[in-house]
C-alpha cells in the first residue's frame, strides 16, 4: 500500500515536472479542429506533427465535442492561459470567435484560420490557410470528366443542398467553363440534382438521373457524400462503362470504387499539406523570418514556393489533387 | 428489544422502555449532512485536483474569465431550481435564449433602436414562458413533454427567423459584457451572484418560497392548504422565460452576434447544474445555495480540464460520472433524513 502511494506520488511529481519543462523556448503551436473524431482533421494534425518534427516546434491539439458555433471559445481562452504562441483553428463560426481572437491577439498570440476563412471578419485573425485555389475547382472538375468521356455527351451535376454556398460557386464556374470554352462545346449539362449531403437522398437522386437520362455520359458530384453515393449507384447498376462519375471525395470513402474500377479518378486537396504549411508559416512568422503581408514568399519542403496573398490568405495548393489507382494508396483520410 | 420480550426474572424492578419518538438528530448532522455539503466538498476537491493538473489553472482572473462561458446557463439554472422544486421541469430555456436573441437581432437589423430591440427580446421571453405556463397549468399537460415540444418549436422558429446566417454589427456599448469588469469580476458573474442572493432570499424567507416547497412536496396538500398552485407555477414559467431572454442577450453581447444555434444543448448543462446542486428531481427539496455551488463546480471542472489539455471525451466522462455520484448522494441523504 505504502509502495503504491509512493509510486503514485512519484508519477505525480514526474507529471508536474514534465509540465514545468514544457514551458521552454521552442515555438508552441496548438491546433483546434472543428470537433473530435473527424479523419479529415486528423490528416491536418498529421501535417502539423510532421512539420513540427522537422522545425523543432512544439505541437498539441485539442478539440471540442461538437462543431457548435461557440464550442471552441473555452479552448482558445485556455490556450492563451497556457501561453502558446500560435493558435491554429478551423473555426466553427465566421464571427462568434471574433471577441476571443481579439483578446488572444492583444496578448501576442498569433491566430491562424486553417481550412476555411472567416468571411467578413478577416481583421480578427492573422492569416488564413486555405486548402486550394477554389476558383479552379469548377473548371478542373469539368476537365477531369471531359477527359474521360472524350469531351462529348450529356452530363449531370449531383450537388449538396440548393443553397450550399461552396457548391453553388463551383457549379457556377462549371457552367461558365462549359459555355465559354470551345473544348467543351459538345458536352451538354442536362440537369442539376440535389442530394442534400444525405447518403439516402443522394442515392435516390442518382437513380433518378440514370432512369431519366438514358444517354447520360457522366456525373460530377462536388461533394463527398454525393460522389460516394453516385459511385455506389453506378456500381450497383453495372453502368460504370457508360456513366463516368467524378467529383470531390475523400480517399477513404472512394478507395473501393477506385480499386474495382467503378471510378477512374476524383479530386480533392490534401489536408495534410495544410497542416504542414501552417506549421512552417507559424514558425517563420514567430521567428521573424516570414513577413505576414501580401506578396511574401517562402519555401515549404514538399510544397515548393508558397505566396502570401491579399488579406493574408495562403492557398496551400494551386490545383486540386487528383486521386486515381496510381496514388490513392498514399492517402489515408 | 429482548428486554421487553423476555424480562429477566432476576431483576426486581421491571425495566420499562418508553419510546415516543426517535431521538432528534444531533444538530451538527442536520447542518452538515446535506446535499449542498457534497457539492461543496466536490468543489474543494475539484479545485485542488485542477491546480495539480495544470500549473496554468490557479489564476483567479483566468477562472473568472472562463466562467463567463457557463455563467449565462447558471443564471437560468437558478430559476430552473425553483421550477424543479415546485415539481415541474422546464427544458426549453436554451431554445428560448436562442429565439429571443434572434428576435433581438432581427429587430435590430430591421432598424429599430437598441432599447426597443432589447424590449422585444424581453417581451418574447415573457410570452414564451407564459405559453409554457399555459400548457402546463391550464391545459394540465406534463411539463416534461410540453417543454420538450417547445424546446424544438422555439429552436425551429429561431432558425426560420435567422436562417443559417449570423446577425451581428451591434453597437460597441452593447458588445462584450464579459469584458466589462467590476474590480476584477466580469459583469455576468456579478449578475449571477446578485441573482443568487435575491433568489436565495426569495426561496428561503418569503411566503412564496415556502409555498413553492409545499407545492413540490405535495401538490394536493398545497391546494387544500389554499395555496394558489396554478398561479405560482405560471409565475415560475414566466420567470424562466424572462431570465432566458436576459441570458440570451448576455450571450449576444458576449459573442457580438446571434445565430439560431446559440446555446444549443445548453438545457442539459442547466439541468446538470441543478442536479449537481442537490435539488431533488421530483420536487420539494433543493436550494439556491446548492445550485450556486454547483455552477462553480462545473466552471472549475470544465476550465481545469480544458487548460490541462485533457481530451474532451474524458471531460464528458468525468461530468457524467459526477452527475451520477451526486444524484446517488442526494438520494441517499434525502432517504436518510426521511427515516
Amino acid at each position: 500500500m505504502l509502495r503504491r502511494n509512493l509510486m503514485l506520488a512519484a508519477a505525480f511529481g514526474a507529471a508536474l515536472f514534465a509540465g514545468a519543462a514544457q514551458a521552454a523556448d521552442p515555438v508552441s503551436i496548438v491546433y483546434i479542429p472543428k470537433n473530435t473524431g473527424n479523419p479529415y482533421f486528423d490528416s491536418i494534425i498529421k501535417g502539423f506533427e510532421d512539420g513540427c518534427k522537422k522545425l523543432g516546434c512544439e505541437f498539441t491539439t485539442v478539440a471540442p465535442a461538437s462543431a457548435e458555433a461557440t464550442s471552441q471559445i473555452p479552448f482558445v481562452t485556455a490556450q492563451i492561459q497556457r501561453g502558446v504562441n500560435v493558435v491554429a483553428i478551423s473555426p466553427n463560426s465566421p464571427d462568434a470567435l471574433n471577441q476571443v481572437f481579439d483578446r488572444a491577439r492583444s496578448k501576442g498570440t498569433i491566430i491562424l484560420s486553417v481550412n476555411s476563412d472567416m468571411p467578413g471578419n478577416e481583421t480578427h485573425r492573422d492569416a488564413a490557410i486555405l486548402p486550394v485555389d477554389f476558383t479552379k475547382t469548377g473548371p478542373s472538375q469539368v476537365e477531369l470528366l471531359g477527359k474521360q468521356i472524350g469531351y462529348e455527351g450529356e452530363i449531370a451535376i449531383l450537388s449538396a443542398t440548393t443553397d450550399a454556398p461552396d457548391q453553388n460557386v463551383w457549379i457556377a464556374a462549371m457552367k461558365d467553363s462549359l459555355e465559354k470554352d470551345p473544348k467543351y462545346a459538345k458536352m451538354k449539362l442536362v440537369t442539376i440534382a440535389y442530394g442534400d449531403d444525405d447518403p439516402q437522398k443522394s442515392t435516390t437522386e442518382t437513380e433518378a438521373l440514370l432512369a431519366n437520362y438514358p444517354n447520360l455520359k457522366g456525373i460530377i458530384s462536388p461533394t463527398t457524400v454525393g460522389v460516394a453515393a453516385a459511385a455506389q449507384v453506378v456500381e450497383t447498376a453495372k453502368k460504370a462503362d457508360q456513366v463516368k462519375v467524378v467529383g470531390l471525395g475523400t480517399p477513404n470513402q472512394m478507395r473501393r470504387f477506385i480499386e474495382n474500377g467503378t471510378v477512374e479518378a476524383f479530386q480533392l486537396w490534401s489536408p495534410y499539406n495544410q497542416g504542414l504549411l501552417a506549421a512552417h508559416f507559424a514558425v517563420g512568422v514567430k521567428d521573424g523570418k516570414i513577413k505576414n503581408e501580401a506578396g511574401t514568399t517562402f519555401e515549404v519542403e514538399g510544397l515548393g514556393t508558397v505566396t502570401v496573398g491579399e488579406n493574408s490568405v495562403i492557398k496551400t495548393q494551386a490545383d486540386l489533387t487528383t486521386f486515381d489507382k496510381a496514388n490513392i494508396g498514399e492517402f489515408n483520410f | 428489544m429482548n428486554s421487553i420480550d423476555k424480562p429477566t426474572p432476576s431483576t426486581t424492578t421491571p425495566t420499562i422502555v418508553v419510546r415516543e419518538a426517535a431521538a432528534p438528530r444531533p444538530r451538527w448532522q442536520v447542518l452538515l449532512i446535506r446535499p449542498e455539503t457534497v457539492t461543496l466538498v466536490l468543489l474543494v476537491v475539484a479545485t485542488i485536483v485542477a491546480s495539480r493538473l495544470s500549473p496554468f489553472f490557479a489564476d483567479l482572473g483566468f477562472i473568472l474569465e472562463s466562467s463567463t462561458y457557463y455563467i449565462e446557463f447558471a443564471i437560468v439554472a437558478l430559476v430552473l431550481t425553483l421550477v424543479i422544486i415546485s415539481g415541474e421541469i422546464d427544458l426549453s430555456p436554451a431554445a428560448q435564449m436562442a429565439l429571443s436573441a434572434c428576435l433581438f437581432g432581427t429587430a435590430f437589423k430591421a432598424g429599430l433602436p437598441m432599447p426597443v430591440a432589447i424590449g422585444v427580446s424581453l417581451l418574447a421571453g415573457l410570452v414564451m414562458g407564459a405559453f409554457n405556463g399555459f400548457l402546463v397549468t391550464v391545459l394540465r399537460l406534463p411539463s416534461i413533454i410540453v417543454t420538450i415540444g417547445t424546446l424544438i418549436l422555439f429552436r425551429g422558429l429561431a432558425q426560420v427567423l435567422a436562417g443559417d446566417k449570423s446577425i451581428g454589427g451591434f453597437p460597441s456599448w452593447f458588445v462584450g459584457i464579459d469584458y466589462r469588469m467590476v474590480g476584477i469580476v466580469p459583469v455576468p458573474v456579478v449578475v449571477f451572484v446578485a441573482a443568487s442572493v435575491l433568489l436565495g432570499l426569495f426561496l428561503g424567507i418569503t411566503i412564496y418560497g415556502r409555498q413553492i416547497y409545499q407545492i413540490g412536496t405535495s401538490e394536493i396538500a398545497a391546494i387544500h392548504a389554499g395555496i394558489r398552485v396554478r398561479r405560482i407555477k405560471m409565475g415560475l414559467f414566466i420567470a424562466s422565460g424572462l431570465v432566458s431572454s436576459i441570458a440570451g442577450l448576455m450571450v449576444a453581447s458576449r459573442l457580438g452576434s446571434v445565430r439560431y444555434d446559440l446555446a444549443s444543448g445548453a438545457e442539459l448543462t442547466m439541468v446538470l447544474i441543478v442536479m449537481l446542486g442537490g435539488t431533488y428531481i421530483f420536487g420539494g427539496r433543493g436550494s439556491i445555495l446548492g445550485t450556486f455551488l454547483a455552477a462553480w463546480l462545473l466552471v472549475i471542472i470544465a476550465t481545469g480540464m480544458t487548460v490541462a489539455n485533457i481530451a474532451i471525451n474524458a471531460q464528458l466522462t468525468v461530468m457524467g460520472l459526477l452527475l451520477i455520484v451526486s444524484i446517488i448522494m442526494t438520494n441517499a441523504i434525502y432517504a436518510r433524513s426521511q427515516r
